[in-house]
């Protein structure tokens, strides 16, 4: 957790970034397509957390019943568990359907593209992204 | 008052033609300054239309007689023409009317979304969806939820989720929700203020995205976090596009991918002249009407009372209660 310290007032530090690193976790192992293992999930967390960091966060996601374990090797290897989100996602989802109304609070990451917006990005990322050089420029 | 009590109407329109040039300042101080610039104008506006139409309403006969003024008088120094207040009278009961029912309607959106934030499983500020479609959002509350669907997570690198949540942190952090609602009440009172709640909109998401970027330690990052987002959203959704939203990913993403914005006084000043000079004019135009309704006031004294009653002052003040040595007290 960089560079954040000055930011907002609020709820104390400690507790701020252990929630910022729970977020960080939950979303490493959601966007695996199968169980990781700490080692792993470190591996796929920006900037320099301690292993141990990592595990007692594993583990108390895993007692508040967030995510699924199975042995492996001398530690365990963790997934989410799927069943409340997908209620979750249920809900959202017809209320995201229902429309403008209750939709204009959420902030969104990203709102809806015109073709040609689609085109300028395409363009605008080609540009920048190392992996794929001089796409369309 | 003959001109100051049109000034904040003006300066709204000026406002309203200038707000898309926020879109370039440094975010934060952009949506302060548009916040800001929202709630003094629209203030002024009613503001503006009230006393329009208060100047039309105390010339009416009823009226006049129960301020114990001079109708006659209150002509002569030809405020505003009739025609002008009505439409002022009827604009400022439009802008309420329309205010009140945009005020219910946010009241029970951000109610709403406290409640779906409670009902949430779970103690994380990261709720996922098991749900293919990328979507993000940040659920407003206490404490405010960050949503996002597993299909997000997957489209993105592992630097890039990090930007995804660090800008979904910035919008519930920065109280965001707060600033749109502020945004489209204003819009609700007049019009010509979309223009400021529509940059507005747009300078929350640069805000957030300067917030992730310096989070991260990258801009782009942040970038292709959010080109890759909106290009996989879009992908996914496939359904015809509204051309209202137009445009402002690949702006926001440019904005991440050029150096970024240096602070610029300017802007700044102008719209804090305009504001003050929107909220001087406003007092100065109440203070006129208020001293017009006084020497008309007087002058009904005088026509009322021609042979002062010297001697019986407490009769002369059972008649005409207005007509004693005057206090300038009473609101008008």
């Amino acid at each position: 957790m960089r560079d954040r310290a000055s930011d907002t007032g609020g709820e104390s530090p400690g507790r701020r970034a252990r929630g910022e690193l729970e977020s960080g976790v939950l979303a490493v192992l959601w966007a695996a397509d199968r169980p990781l293992t700490a080692r792993q999930v470190l591996d796929g967390l920006p900037g320099d957390l301690a292993y141990t960091t990592v595990l007692t966060i594993l583990s108390r996601l895993y007692d508040k019943g967030m995510l699924v374990r199975r042995r492996e090797g001398r530690g365990y290897a963790y997934a989410p568990a799927r069943d409340e989100a997908s209620d979750t996602a249920a809900r959202m989802r017809t209320l995201l359907d229902r429309g403008s109304d209750r939709e204009a609070v959420l902030a969104r990451f990203v709102s809806e593209l015109s073709a040609a917006d689609e085109q300028v990005l395409q363009r605008l990322l080609g540009g920048s992204d190392p992996g794929r050089p001089g796409e369309g420029v | 008052m003959t001109f100051t009590v049109y000034v904040p109407l003006v300066v709204t329109v000026v406002l309203a033609v200038l707000a898309p040039a926020a879109r370039r300042l440094p975010p934060r101080a952009a949506a302060r300054s548009l916040a800001c610039a929202a709630l003094v104008t629209a203030t002024g506006w009613l503001g503006s239309l009230a006393l329009l139409s208060f100047t039309g309403l105390a010339q009416i006969p009823e009226v006049a007689e129960r301020g114990h003024w001079s109708v006659a008088a209150l002509r002569a120094e030809d405020p505003v023409s009739l025609a002008v207040a009505v439409l002022g009278a009827l604009g400022l009961i439009a802008a309420l009317g329309s205010l009140a029912v945009a005020a219910v309607r946010q009241t029970r959106q951000l109610l709403w979304a406290r409640r779906e934030a409670a009902a949430v499983p779970g103690d994380t500020e990261l709720t996922v969806l098991d749900d293919e479609v990328p979507q993000a959002f940040a659920l407003p509350g206490a404490p405010g939820r960050i949503v996002v669907s597993r299909g997000m997570l997957r489209c993105l690198g592992d630097d890039e989720r990090a930007a995804l949540l660090a800008h979904e942190r910035a919008h519930l952090r920065g109280r965001h929700h707060l600033y749109l609602a502020l945004w489209r009440l204003t819009a609700a009172v007049t019009p010509l203020l979309r223009p400021l709640a529509d940059a507005g909109g747009f300078v929350l998401e640069r805000w957030a995205d300067e917030d992730a970027a310096a989070h991260v330690g990258s801009r782009t990052v942040v970038a292709r976090a959010v080109g890759r987002a909106a290009l996989a959203s879009a992908a996914a959704h496939r359904r015809p596009q509204l051309a209202a939203t137009g445009g402002a990913v690949p702006q926001r993403v440019r904005a991440l991918l050029a150096p970024p914005p240096a602070p610029r006084a300017l802007p700044l000043v102008a719209g804090a002249v305009l504001l003050a000079l929107c909220c001087a004019s406003l007092a100065e135009a109440a203070s006129d009407s208020e001293r017009m309704v006084v020497s008309a006031r007087i002058a009904q004294c005088a026509t009322a009372r021609p042979a002062p009653v010297a001697a019986d002052p407490d009769g002369a003040s059972h008649r005409h209660p207005h007509c004693r040595p005057h206090r300038h007290t009473r609101p008008l």
